[in-house]
């Protein structure tokens, strides 16, 4: 089945089995790794990206349902080799160790700063509820959320 | 120090991994690559009377299946530690074939292989693959295991035991104090199996060149060149120099990926067979199966104590289970990184461990973040408070009683322990007293009266924990089974315009190597650290090296890299000497330069590296060139501390258990980036915080994994943690050049107790004594009503 | 991980994906969102040959006020149940019971639509769509009919929706304001137990998920809650076999059906 999927700005347009899930489409056929898969259950949300601007889990999104539509991966969130500023505050805030969680992570934190700007310490944890990280305890993951919420704040 | 030691510089690696730039072996893609599926056992034990592989060879996309029939089933993964029964009959090690031959021994033992151009083609395929089992019973309790008629793991041994192991003093000796004891607390538990799940599956690709007759093996690993010295020496006997390993990004290790499994020398196999690169990626549920389970351990425990307090004796017998065969490092986790630590911070006279180790019809076990040691602090930290409280005792006040008196291993001696090891450097009632002045322990009381009164449950647990890490020396390790040394290697290479690059046989998978190790070469060498690089992962780039695991790299690997430094900056003063047309005496080296002692004559690191490699004006007799190679033995384990607590609220209608506050006071002995140290501390605490309230691998008794997925293998949550307060105690190491001792599992070991002890503090007065980990809603619930009816213990 | 090959059909109204369920039969499976067939499908759990994709067909989407009800459209997502003002102001029971499903990430694919199809009996919006006696819209071969609340959800995983049928709509009385609580299984958080309450007239609906292999009412407290008040959840188990699993007992699943149901009553 053809699909053609705006990513990080750009229209690709390819033949697809409809059992493509997004996330391999963008690993395998684009060549966009930063999306990880870390489960088979839909849990652990490393797959995280924005479709139509909302957070998603690539994992669970068949790629012909994302036929026509808008998404944004880790790798479209840096501007001209400008980190976003939540890139920034997870580098600031040491909320990353290992790595491979933290895409999916940046990506629900730019849903959870998108409802709640202002958002509190429980807003942040329960707002993380679809994504596990193994390395932190997840404390300097929230501290990083909590210092991008300052920085966009910033800069608005 | 300098400018960067003990400073918390940022991480060099953030700016791929914010990105999405990370290296994962899974991100590989090689043309011609083949895909692999496996065909894995559905029953725990079982005769395979016949597979048929037809259909699955003709399907489409299919480049090849086999079987424990074809060549690969005569390889079989090795065991690197031997761990003989205490009679001194040897330890009983089964071949473990890369593919089930004749019999399948737990639920996902791998039975076939499918290659396919495509991984869907391949799970297709793998569908179709017909095998033809005969049921036969199983065992998965390790206990259970031992009982006479109890179903045989491995036919060609009498019993299930892989080995009966004791340490400590003489066993009746111990028993008569235990009698003698004017208190004695015993316990009975399950130290709770779990799944480490580090969030990157295992991923490996082999690429056979036909040309050269030679391999790259791209694999998610914590130790690239032990990898593939198992693999060539012990598993598929290729030339060692035939397989060169690359590791780059890896995505959480926590033990799992230290092992050589069945499957990474499958897939090297296969790509000779098949003549293309071939890549395997696991799913979770592969995960859940295959990935090397930890703890699992029967306990019976108990400590005796004299009328003020003092511990007398320790005594515990274990039943620790191996699964169905032995793997990597297995024999060691639940002796001698285990038994060893009995002794924890306490001047106890007399201790006596037995350990069981049986084989099971389960997913091997082996070493889990702690590996051993939280096993350890659990049964000891559970033994002293439940004392205190039985005899009265504050909880407090009875570890002080009981406490080591200071030690530094420099003035005053190393301690020795009855339990084989000495510890290096010590102030544990300084920890204690840290932690005390941060909880508010007196304030906690009161508010914790208040709130029965209002009916609500409040409880604080504390954990004071030794553990023994920077693992190892190699000459002890050895004498004790180890088949391996445990050293690492350090080479610093200065280029000719002074950069340096550092190549480590430690290999970070989440630590932050690259911006430690290159923290402590900037300072060491007075340059920036932009000017530093550290590479690791790759054996054509790195000498031989053990790799990343029991809290080993700073000790072990910073310390063969400060040796190489020191062999770098005595010939760079040779060749100052030289340059300034002096003594070597007459120089001292400070922010980057030799100065002449007295004056202000001097020369730069810069230029004398650069000297080095345009060799004009040179010493005569010295080389040119400034590079070296070290490798660091350490002399013994380093031996980190600490105090924490946890406060927590316990909903009595409903059993859930909140954790209020956890406070962690670490003695790591110097520390080279805070902000890193903490981050460990963070994710050690709650990963014991996962064993404590949420992790367990549940097995039926017909050895079917009930927990195979994360719908019911239950991972902590943001939500389910609060922040983790952090703070310090400083004991230097006495015996390594950079003074540290390693903290990336000392959350994990400590935590569960103080949570267990928070949760049984908080409802002793309900008559609560004990609750089996995980404490789940229900468990807490159950261990409540029990009490409440006569009973005390779940 | 992967699912089985299938062939896809995407629906451009919803009489031609009931043309085409009528013409696979049970070969075909309705895509919405995705967010629990798409899991089964990857496990191999469940290998439809056909999958018809309804999930762009705008006439099942939106919030609508009709009168005296919430009309809901079957494509509706949780995050926009949840964040809704209209549901929030005349049936909150709903959208706090959306808001506790699964993640953030969940939410915004997962459609209503779709999760009461699937009947997973530990879902959270069957507690709050007994409790507040929605009616669930169905339309088939036939044409439309209703279903009440109390006759939809027939047993795990079973719905009373006939052979052809697909849910358009869901209609929520106004008046619909309570509680919604849930005790989460700790590692899928899905409810353990659910129990949504809300008051109607001089008394009370409470609906239970989790508890059973069906969602119910629980009619017991209701019966006695005029005179027995928050007491009244004591019943909330009475008569309903209770599912017994590896987080929870029937004993305990009783135990934290009556808890919750008299924390649900003590908070209305």
């Amino acid at each position: 089945m053809k699909v053609s999927i705006t990513v990080n700005g750009r229209e690709y347009t390819h033949e697809v089995e409809p059992r493509m899930s997004l996330a391999q489409y963008l690993r395998e056929v684009l060549r966009l790794t930063g999306t990880h898969i870390g489960c088979d259950t839909s849990s652990c949300g490393a797959c995280t990206v924005l479709l139509d601007g909302s957070a998603v889990k690539s994992c669970t999104v068949l790629a012909v349902q994302a036929d026509g539509r808008e998404v944004t991966t880790i790798e479209g969130l840096a501007r001209n080799g400008t980190l976003h500023p939540i890139q920034q505050a997870f580098k600031e805030m040491h909320g990353l160790q290992c790595g491979f969680c933290t895409p999916g992570m940046i990506m629900t934190a730019y849903e959870i700063l998108k409802q709640h700007p202002q958002p509190t310490e429980e807003q942040i944890r329960h707002g993380l509820e679809g994504n596990f990280c193994r390395c932190t305890g997840y404390h300097n993951i929230v501290r990083s959320i909590q210092r991008a919420a300052e920085l966009m704040a910033s800069n608005a | 120090m300098g400018k960067y030691i003990g400073k918390s510089v940022y991480r060099v690696e953030d700016d791929r991994f914010v990105t999405g730039k990370g290296k994962y072996t899974d991100d590989i893609v090689l043309p011609g690559m083949v895909y692999v599926a496996f065909v894995r056992s559905p029953y725990a034990h079982a005769r395979i009377l016949s597979i048929d592989t037809s259909q699955a060879r003709a399907a489409e996309g299919v480049v090849g299946v086999f079987t424990g029939e074809d060549e690969c089933g005569q390889y079989g993964v090795p065991c690197g530690w031997q761990v003989n029964f205490k009679n001194g009959e040897t330890m009983r090690e089964p071949k473990q074939p890369l593919l089930a031959v004749g019999k399948v021994r737990f639920v996902g033992e791998p039975v076939a292989v499918v290659v396919a151009e495509s991984m869907a083609q391949a799970r297709d395929a793998a569908e179709l693959v017909q095998v033809d089992y005969e049921e036969l019973p199983a065992v998965v309790d390790p206990k259970a295991a031992m009982e006479p008629g109890a179903p045989l793991v491995h036919d060609e041994f009498p019993d299930n035991a892989a080995f009966d192991w004791c340490l400590g003093n003489d066993r009746a000796e111990v028993e008569a104090a235990l009698a003698n004891a004017h208190h004695v607390t015993e316990l009975r538990y399950r130290q709770n199996r779990l799944a480490p799940n580090a969030i990157e599956p295992r991923s490996y690709i082999a690429d056979y060149n036909a040309v050269e007759d030679k391999w790259t093996l791209y694999t998610a690993t914590q130790n690239p060149h032990l990898i593939r010295l198992l693999l060539c020496a012990f598993t598929l006997g290729i030339p060692e120099h035939k397989v060169h390993v690359v590791s780059y990004d890896v995505g959480g290790g926590f033990g799992s990926k230290i092992f050589h499994y069945r499957e990474e020398a499958l897939v090297t196999w296969l790509s000779k067979q098949v003549g293309r690169p071939v890549k395997w990626t696991a799913d979770r549920s592969e995960a859940f199966l295959m990935d090397c389970h930890g703890r699992d351990h029967v306990v019976h425990a108990r400590m005796g104590f004299d009328a003020e307090g003092k511990i007398v004796a320790v005594l515990a017998d274990e039943y620790c289970n191996m699964g169905a065969y032995l793997s990597t490092f297995a024999p060691a986790i639940p002796t001698y990184l285990h038994g060893t630590l009995f002794q924890g911070l306490y001047t106890t006279p007399l201790i006596h461990v037995n350990v069981i180790a049986p084989f099971t019809h389960t997913t091997p076990v082996d070493a889990l973040r702690g590996a051993g040691r939280p096993e350890a602090t659990y049964l000891l930290e559970r033994l002293i408070e439940t004392g205190a409280r039985e005899m009265g005792m504050d909880p407090v006040e009875i570890r002080k009683k009981n406490f080591i008196p200071p030690f530094d291993g420099v003035e005053t001696p190393g301690y020795q322990t009855q339990v084989a090891l000495q510890y290096d450097s010590g102030n544990y009632e300084g920890a204690l007293n840290k932690l005390l002045s941060i909880v508010d322990y007196e304030e906690f009381r009161a508010q914790q009266e208040a709130a029965r009164k209002e009916g609500r449950y409040l409880g604080i647990g504390f954990s004071t924990y030794i553990e023994a890490c920077g693992i190892a020396p190699s000459a002890v390790v050895g004498a004790l089974g180890a088949r391996a040394g445990l050293y690492e290697v350090g080479h610093v290479r200065v280029q000719p315009t002074g950069k340096v690059s550092v190549y480590t046989g430690s290999h970070s998978h989440g630590q932050g190597h690259e911006t430690t190790f290159a923290q402590i070469v900037a300072d060491m060498l007075g340059i920036s650290i932009d000017d530093v690089e550290v590479v690791h992962g790759d054996t054509e780039k790195v000498a031989f090296g053990m790799g990343t695991y029991g809290s080993r790299s700073l000790a072990v690997g910073g310390s063969a890299i400060v040796k190489s430094v020191e062999k770098i900056l005595e010939k760079g003063a040779r060749i100052a000497a030289h340059k300034l047309e002096c003594a070597v005496e007459d120089l001292e080296y400070s922010e980057g330069k030799w100065t002449v002692k007295g004056t202000d004559r001097s020369v730069s690191f810069g230029e004398v590296a650069l000297t080095a490699y345009v060799p004009h004006v040179y010493p005569q007799g010295e080389e040119p060139g400034l590079d070296f190679s070290s490798f660091y033995d350490p002399v013994n384990f380093t031996y980190p501390f600490g105090a924490h607590a946890a406060i927590v609220e316990v909903d009595v209608e409903t059993g859930k258990v909140q954790i209020l506050r956890y406070v962690a006071v670490d003695d790591v002995g110097n520390v080279i980036n805070p902000m890193i140290v903490d981050g460990q501390v963070h994710g050690g605490v709650v990963h014991g915080i996962g064993q404590a309230l949420l992790e367990e691998v549940v097995y039926d008794s017909d050895g079917q994994l009930l927990t195979g997925s994360y719908m019911d293998y239950t991972m902590p949550r943001a939500d389910d943690v609060p922040f983790i307060e952090t703070d310090r105690t400083t004991t230097p190491c006495p015996h390594n050049p950079l003074g540290v001792k390693g903290v990336g599992e000392a959350g994990t070991i400590a935590s569960p107790a103080a949570i267990v002890n928070a949760v049984v503090d908080a409802l002793w007065p309900l008559g609560v004594r004990d609750i089996q980990m995980p404490l789940t809603p229900l468990r807490v619930w159950q261990a409540i009503q029990k009490a409440s009816n006569g009973g005390s213990q779940v | 991980m992967i699912p089985a090959t299938f062939e896809y059909k995407r629906a451009q109204t919803v009489e031609e994906a009931i043309q085409w369920l009528g013409q696979y039969g049970d070969e075909a499976k309705v895509l919405a969102g995705g967010h629990s067939l798409i899991p089964s499908m990857k496990l191999r759990l469940s290998r439809p040959a056909v999958l018809i994709d309804i999930g762009r067909i705008e006439a099942l989407r939106g919030i609508r006020e009709e009168g005296d009800v919430l009309a809901i459209g079957a494509n509706t997502t949780h995050a926009v149940i949840a964040s809704s003002p209209l549901v929030e102001a005349h049936a909150n029971v709903l959208s706090q019971s959306a808001g506790s499903i699964g993640d953030v990430q969940v939410r915004n694919v997962g459609t209503i639509g779709g999760s009461l199809a699937h009947a997973d009996p530990a879902a959270d919006y069957p507690a709050a769509i007994l409790a507040s006696e929605a009616v669930i819209v169905v339309q088939g071969p036939q044409g439309k009919r209703e279903v009440r609340a109390e006759d939809f959800f027939v047993g795990m995983f079973t719905t009373a929706l006939e052979e052809q049928e697909i849910i358009v709509e869901v209609r929520v009385p106004k008046g619909s304001n309570g509680v919604y609580l849930k005790f989460k299984q700790p590692a899928s958080r899905f409810a353990l137990v659910g129990v949504a309450a809300v008051k109607r007239g001089g008394g009370v609906n409470v609906g239970i998920t989790g508890a059973s292999d069906t969602p119910y009412r629980a009619k017991a407290v209701e019966q006695a809650y005029p005179q027995e008040g928050v007491e009244a959840a004591k019943y909330a188990a009475e008569g309903v076999e209770m599912l017994e699993d590896h987080f929870a007992t029937a004993e305990y699943r009783a135990h934290l059906a009556r808890v919750l149901t008299r924390r649900a009553l003590e908070a209305l």
